[in-house]
């Protein structure tokens, strides 16, 4: 009787379980998650990785201190609890974790706005390149390896030099040099998808070209370009980093990752930690960003399923 | 093979003329000339000056005035040092440069082939790991951060080197710029040799070798080797050029007075023509050195063609 009722539970436990999977599909997009979730790296990264975002957005504005404030009566302190300057002070008394923070806002900016930019050039010029084929894409892709044999730091040296040191300047340097990968990427996916049915299908009914490129192709190309833009996020907030610490990128009193391990590089004798706080912010930033990658890299290839 | 080349030379000459095009222009478009100062310069003296820098001519006689220069390898006047050329800054330059870079190169090509090939080797060794933690110190730290740190360590807390600057050609002032610019190399370079040595120790025809009862050290030797290093020899292109690019970061880091220095000081000096000159001829490097390592790679494998 009793063992009965048990199996009776069982069976209508099973019977729930197959209906709720009947209806219940999962799509593509889900299962990824899932699968990205299940990456521990990559979800401890994802975690830091917001922290560092949120305490550089808000931060500054629950810290007592102002960026730019200098004191003269705090010059150089070690980090410490003392009078609330956590990461210590710079040389010229200014709170360095504030510093940090709005120097983050910059480098992370950079990098938002950066590969916004360049994953658009890189999807439009991609796509078009894959899609039109023949002589426009000969000379589409032959553009792009022409970028690649440029030494691209040099050159966005002699831009910051020409064009000056405002934040969008150096936003559209980086852009220029960051394109091309993503296009590359791009360009070899659209032409796969191209010679599937609900292509040709859309040619058959008559749909305009740039409607199929950006209607029916695009959407199918997500997946890569979601991988593709974790990789170009650390490059682009590198490349603004070495720039700062090359001192073209923003500038004083105004700060960046880069601009202050360059300050912190000149006085690392003495009071390392004006260095060490930057740095680790940074590397930390990188390294989260490489370990997201790799992560939805995992997730969303489906060779790797 | 032949035509591939001849075809593979060709495509450096728009590539060439779309830099020098793009900076020319740039250069151009920038307000101010190289004679505004604060002192009055007679009108006589000006047009002269103009006159012998062809700068009153229209824009495209100039450009090509200034090909015509560049092809006889005359890179310009400096607009900020007095009576040096752009040449004569190079020819300081140059040497220090290419000496540190070149060393590096070498260093790191030969460290990461043998470090790659005894990582995936001997997986999950001592070294495997060594191997991999490089890897990937030298993704998530950048050379400015590793510099630095190079710095405190082996010049101020040990005191075995100096911090940096240049003293004619002595050896210990190079060991810590090597040194950083080789440990960024080997660790992609150690990377892709460890990847590609282990995909092809898993393929059939190193599994018929060892069948044939062949001893490991030739199947390394004589067949596993070469496929191995065709990754490597794709890469070693790109990690020349950031190898040229990086000396920029290194020789600020260690403050040597190369072409990196060079063209930082120009660009910090607003030197247009000093950073112009440098652009194009580190480009011309660059462009060349991708030249050669295309054409090796297509003499050593011949499915390479386009």
């Amino acid at each position: 009787m009793f063992s009965r009722s048990k199996q009776s539970d069982l069976a209508g436990a099973i019977e729930a379980n197959i209906n709720a999977a009947a209806i219940e599909g999962r799509s593509p997009w889900r299962d990824a998650r899932e699968r990205f979730f299940r990456n521990k790296a990559a979800v401890v990264s994802l975690v830091i990785l917001t922290i560092i975002a949120v305490a550089c957005i808000f931060g500054p504005m629950v810290l007592p201190y102002s960026y730019e404030d200098t004191d003269w009566n705090a010059m150089s302190l070690p980090p410490g609890m003392e009078g609330a300057h956590y990461f210590g002070t710079d040389e010229l008394g200014r709170d360095l974790l504030v510093r940090c923070l709005i120097g983050g806002r910059i480098s992370l900016m950079v990098g938002l706005l950066a590969t916004i930019a360049s994953v658009t050039i890189g999807i439009v010029w991609g796509a078009t390149a894959g899609f039109m084929g023949g002589k426009v894409d000969t000379i589409m892709m032959r553009i792009v390896d022409m970028m690649y044999a440029v030494p691209y730091l040099l050159i966005a040296i002699l831009m910051v030099t020409l064009l000056g040191r405002e934040f969008y300047l150096v936003v559209l340097t980086i852009t220029v040099f960051s394109w091309m990968d993503m296009a590359r990427v791009v360009r070899g996916q659209t032409l796969s998808i191209k010679s599937k049915e609900f292509v040709e299908a859309a040619h058959a009914i008559g749909v305009s070209t740039p409607n199929i490129i950006f209607r029916h192709i695009v959407p199918n190309l997500l997946g890569i370009v979601v991988i593709y833009t974790t990789v170009t996020v650390p490059g682009v907030i590198l490349t603004e980093s070495v720039l700062s610490f090359l001192g073209l990128g923003v500038q004083e009193p105004m700060t960046s990752w880069g601009v202050l391990i360059e300050d912190g590089t000149g006085v690392m004798e003495t009071t390392p930690w004006i260095l060490l706080f930057p740095a680790a912010m940074l590397s930390i930033t990188l390294y989260c960003a490489n370990y997201i990658g790799d992560g939805l890299r995992d997730a969303l290839d489906p060779k790797d399923r | 093979m032949w035509s591939y080349a001849f075809r593979r030379v060709l495509m450096t000459i728009p590539t060439l003329l779309l830099v020098i095009t793009v900076c020319y222009l740039m250069l151009h478009a920038t307000p101010g000339g190289p004679f505004d100062s604060e002192r009055k310069i007679s009108a006589a003296v000006m047009a002269n000056l103009q006159a012998k820098y062809h700068l009153d001519l229209p824009l495209w006689q100039q450009y090509l005035y200034y090909l015509k220069s560049l092809l006889q390898g005359d890179l310009g006047a400096s607009f900020r040092y007095a009576d040096w050329s752009v040449n004569d800054l190079v020819a300081n330059a140059l040497p220090i440069s290419a000496l540190i870079g070149g060393t590096a190169l070498l260093l790191s090509v030969v460290i990461g082939i043998v470090l790659g090939t005894i990582a995936a080797l001997r997986q999950n060794s001592l070294i495997d790991y060594f191997v991999m933690l490089i890897g990937n110190l030298g993704s998530a730290f950048p050379s400015f951060v590793i510099g630095p740190v190079l710095i405190l360590v082996f010049a101020i807390w040990l005191a075995w080197l100096p911090a940096g600057g240049w003293n004619d050609y002595q050896v210990h002032y190079m060991v810590l710029p090597i040194a950083l610019l080789t440990f960024i190399n080997v660790s992609t370079i150690g990377r892709v040799m460890r990847g590609s040595l282990i995909e092809v120790m898993n393929s059939n025809f190193i599994r018929t070798a060892k069948a044939k009862g062949l001893p490991m050290r030739t199947i390394v030797m004589r067949h596993a080797l070469k496929p191995a290093l065709m990754p490597v020899i794709s890469v070693v292109g790109p990690i020349a050029i950031s190898t040229i690019t990086g000396a920029v970061v290194t020789e600020s880091v260690f403050s040597l007075p190369g072409l990196g220095k060079l063209i930082i000081n120009g660009a910090s000096n607003r030197d247009y023509t000093l950073v112009l000159g440098l652009v194009v001829l580190v480009t011309v490097v660059a462009v060349l050195i991708n030249l050669l390592v295309d054409l090796c790679y297509a003499l050593l494998d011949p499915k390479i063609r386009y």
